[in-house]
Formats: structure tokens, sequence, C-alpha cells
């Protein structure tokens, strides 16, 4: 049987495996080669050099835009987090499972259209003279700078990550036991201490899974930092980007590339160890 | 009574939460009309002008024709690859195949601009970068663990007996294959098939890298966005949402069709049934 089954499946295997590694794989270990590569006269010639490495990481530019686009990922992950946390319970606990489905499928909608006509649309609510600042001024207020800040990038990464941290929060929540909370109440626990004792410990991994899509989906963005951020201080993101189309220098925007892909694995591999807890 | 408060104060806090999400795509739709050039309140007045010069933009018309000559070969092939991986994942037992499964999945994790610059480097050095064949091969390699969640999904709800009897009855695994499997997750491969063809119609960044000058629509956008302020971008933008809800919705209203179909079905007599349907939670 199981060399019947293994001649089976080669012929389904196959075909996804070698795209995957001949169009995913493969680029992004070249990525690596050419790193070492150099670039002459325009053109990228086959080198084995260091030089990339020690041009990109040894500018201080380069660290603080590192440090910049960390702060702002991880901002990102906690604010989405906290936003989305209470209509995730409130989705979870509160309607019916028909009203939960139509509002998850609400959610992931606009996960499928384009995020650069949403930023776009937020320019015209952040601008000095937008829809916000003209709702403020209906009441009084003084309008508030939020273009061209980190609030603006913020505003960004909430809007291209709420819709599926929501949706993974929900799920998470949707499936605590609920004879455990009617326990809690039962024991006299109020509605706080039972959701920082009993709720939020049990949906700890779908808390931090969220957390780390939102924080992945932050990292990597350049529309946001771009055209609601004011593009200054750079992310890593847009060095790459600058370094690609300004002076055709990819081994150079190959080394931030990497040093991107190396903080991402980190970072899931801590979150992922922090979700499902120290259990070996 | 302090309960009560709560659940009306976790209602209303989603209502906003929905509002958020939402306007956005609303401020385009009605700045998309508006006679001013600069999306700012008071509104100016009702023109059709941003759709006119949009629809006779040569530049656009082209980008259009393009994005639905990719996305159409993508939406497919994604599918299919999609299917052979969630049947692979779904019905056999191999060394490495949590490797596979994670290799499949991976590449929607990975950044754009990370996907977009090592597709170009690689695809250049075979001289493919700038051609829309570099579009499609990206596109593919994006959508397709979309569509083998979608299906892997699809083939969890599969009475693994259903195959057996197949078998037993000297269907070979082909027959089994095309006979019993593949009618079964009809409507997910519908959905599959709707879904790719969106992420494929929207993607900007590693299409904005490999694409060289044949932009599709969203790598016009990005041009557009680019520039000046440019009411044609609720334009475009508008008419792209309606036509990405529109297939979004379609699919998803053929995965979970097929859910309440089976539901009404069964019916009660069949509560086990019935819970690994509904257990399902999110048929995506």
């Amino acid at each position: 049987m199981s060399s019947n089954t293994s001649r089976r499946r080669w012929p389904l295997l196959l075909p996804p495996l070698l795209w995957q590694l001949t169009f995913f794989l493969l680029p992004l270990l070249f990525l690596f080669v050419i790193s070492f590569w150099s670039v002459v006269n325009f053109r990228l010639e086959p080198d084995m050099t260091l030089k990339n490495w020690d041009f990109m990481l040894s500018r201080s530019s380069f660290w603080s835009a590192y440090g910049h686009t960390w702060a702002l990922a991880l901002g990102a992950a906690v604010v989405t987090t906290c936003c989305s946390f209470p209509a995730a319970c409130s989705l979870a606990f509160t309607v019916s499972e028909r009203t939960r489905k139509l509002a998850l499928m609400f959610l992931v909608v606009p996960f499928f259209t384009s995020y650069l006509v949403r930023v776009y649309s937020w320019q015209a609510f952040l601008a000095d003279n937008g829809i916000v600042n003209a709702l403020l001024a209906l009441v009084g207020l003084d309008g508030l700078p939020m273009l061209n800040s980190d609030f603006g990038s913020l505003v960004g990464y909430v809007t291209l990550a709420l819709p599926l941290v929501t949706l993974v929060q929900t799920m998470g929540l949707a499936q605590i036991d609920r004879n455990l909370i009617e326990a809690a109440h039962n024991l006299r626990a109020g509605p706080v201490r039972t959701l920082f004792e009993v709720i939020m410990p049990l949906a700890k991994p779908s808390l931090v899974v969220g957390a780390l899509f939102a924080f992945i989906l932050a990292f990597g963005d350049f529309v946001a930092p771009t055209y609601l951020g004011g593009g200054a201080p750079p992310t890593l993101s847009n060095l790459i980007i600058d370094t690609t189309k300004s002076g055709q220098q990819w081994p150079r925007a190959a080394v931030v590339a990497i040093v991107m892909i190396l903080t991402l694995v980190v970072t899931s591999l801590a979150a992922v160890r922090l979700a499902y807890g120290r259990r070996k | 009574m302090m309960l009560r408060l709560g659940r009306w104060f976790g209602w209303a806090y989603t209502g906003y939460t929905f509002l958020f999400i939402l306007a956005p795509i609303a401020a385009s739709l009605v700045f998309s009309f508006n006679a001013d050039r600069f999306p700012s309140l008071p509104l100016k007045g009702f023109t059709t002008e941003w759709y006119g010069g949009t629809f006779t933009d040569p530049l656009v018309i082209e980008a259009f024709q393009r994005s639905v000559m990719v996305s159409i070969p993508v939406a497919l092939l994604s599918t299919i690859l999609g299917f052979c991986a969630a049947y692979c994942d779904f019905r056999f037992d191999f060394r490495g195949k949590s490797l596979f499964s994670l290799l499949m999945l991976l590449p929607p994790t990975i950044p754009a601009v990370i996907m977009g610059l090592g597709m170009l480097s690689y695809l250049s050095r075979i001289s493919l970068a700038g051609e829309v064949w570099a579009v499609l091969i990206s596109h593919v390699v994006i959508a397709l663990p979309f569509a083998m969640a979608m299906i892997r999904l699809r083939l969890a709800q599969m009475d693994s007996a259903l195959e057996e009897a197949s078998w037993n009855l000297q269907a070979s695994p082909a027959q089994t294959l095309w006979y019993v499997v593949l009618p079964f997750c009809k409507q997910s491969l519908v959905a599959a098939f709707l879904i790719t063809a969106a992420v494929s119609f929207d993607e900007f960044a590693v299409a904005w890298f490999v694409s060289g000058l044949n932009e599709t629509v969203p790598v016009r956008v990005l041009v557009f966005l680019q520039g000046q302020v440019s009411p044609v971008i609720n334009a475009i933008g508008t008419a792209v949402f309606t036509s990405s809800i529109f297939l979004v919705a379609i699919g998803m209203a053929f995965s979970g069709m097929g859910k309440a179909k089976r539901a009404a079905a069964d019916g009660p007599a069949q509560p086990a049934a019935g819970a690994l349907v509904s257990n399902n939670g999110l048929s995506l």
C-alpha cells in the first residue's frame, strides 16, 4: 500500500512543489547570493564581496531606519491588538453565530480590495484641511497635524491589519469553553477579573498571533509610511525601494531585504513561543 | 444592568470598527463624483468627469486589459496548483510534509517589497523581468496559498469513507479524484478561482517591481499616487473596489452556499454532520 500511495502522490505533489521551489524559494535564496555580487556600470556582476554588507551595516542611517521601522511595527501591533480586542469580544460572546459569520465576512472583504486607494482616501481624512480637521472645526476645536507623521503611518497600518487581527481574535475567543467563563462567574469573579484571569490567558495564542500578523504587515509595508507618514525618516521598505529604483543597487537592497527577513523570522519564532507557552 | 451596558458598549464599539474599515472606501466613492479636484469638505457638486477621464485614458485602458489578461490565468493556475497541494496535505503522509505545507503557505507573509526585489533580480537573470509573464508567475506564487487554504478547509469536511467506498467499488485513484473528490470541492474551487483572481487584480507591489512598462491597474494607481493629487484615483478605485468586492462576495457566497444547502438537506436528523459543517466556522 505504501509504495502504491507514494507512486500515486507524485503527480499531485510535484507541480505545486516545483512551482514554489522555482519561483518562491529560489528567488529568495538568490537575494542572498546577489548580496555578495557587485554592480559595475549599472550592471550586476557575479562576485564574492562583502562590501555591500559593509556599506549598509556601517551606516547610522541604516540603523536609524531599522529602529524606526521596528518601533512603528511594534506600535502597529500593540494599537491594532488593543483596538480590535473589544470588537472581537463583542463578536465572539454577544451575538448569534449567524451575525458573527456575517460580520466576519464583512471584515474579510476589504482585505481583498485596493489598499492603495484606501490609503489615498485616508489622505483626504488626515490632511491639514481634511475631513477630520473640518469635523473638529465644527465643534470648535483647533486642527491637528496628522498627515506626514508617524500617526499617519499608524492609521495606514491599522487599516491594513485590523480586519485580519479582529478575525483571528474573534475565532480564538469563540473557541473558549463557555463553561469556564460561567465557572468563573459562579466563583464570584467579577467581569474584569474574568477578563484578565480567564478569557485573556485562554485567548493568548490568538492575541499573540494576531499581533504578529500586524507586526509582519506593518514591518514590510511601504505604502502607509510613504503616503501617510511622509517618507521621512524612511522605513526599511522605503530604503529597499530607493536603493533598487535609483542607481540599480540591487545587492545593497538585498542586504536590507535579508536583514528584514531575519528580523521577521526571529520575531515570529519568539511570538510562537510566547503564544504556545513553554510546552517542551 | 452592568452587563447589558457592557454589551451595548461592545456593539457600539464594533460598529465604530466597521466604520473605520469602511470609511475610506465610502469616502473614495463620494469623492469620485465630487467636482472639486481636491478631496476636501464641503463637497462642490456632482460630476462624472473623473470617470470619463479615466475610461478614455489609453494607459488606464491598456492597464485594465492587462490586469484581466493576467488575473484569469493566475486564478486558473493557482486554483489547480492549490488543489494539488491541498489534496496532498489532506490525503498523504510523507516525510517533510510540514515543510511542504510551510513552503506552500509562506509567500503571503513575506513582505511584498522583498518578494518584488527577489523576483526582479531572479527573473531578470532568466530574461523574464519586465514581461507580463513575470507578473503572472509572481502572482501565482502569492495567490496559490489562498487557494490551497480554501480548498483544504473544504477537504477537511469530506468523510474519508467516501474515497474508500469509491476505491472499494473498483474506481482507480484517478477516477476517484475526478468523480468523487473534485465534485465535492466544486464550490470551493470556484471560490478559490474568484478570490485568487481578486488577489492578482489588486496586487501592486511585486507587479510594480517586475512589470517594467507593462503596468497593471494597481501599478497605474501607484504611479498616479506618486504624482499629483488626482481624483482619477478615486474613480479607478471605486471601479476596482466594486469589481473586487463583487468577485470576493460571489466567491464567498459560493463557499457558503454549499454549506447552507447541505445543512438544510441534512436537517436536524443528522446533528453530527450539521455540527461538522458549522464547526468549520469560517469557510473562507
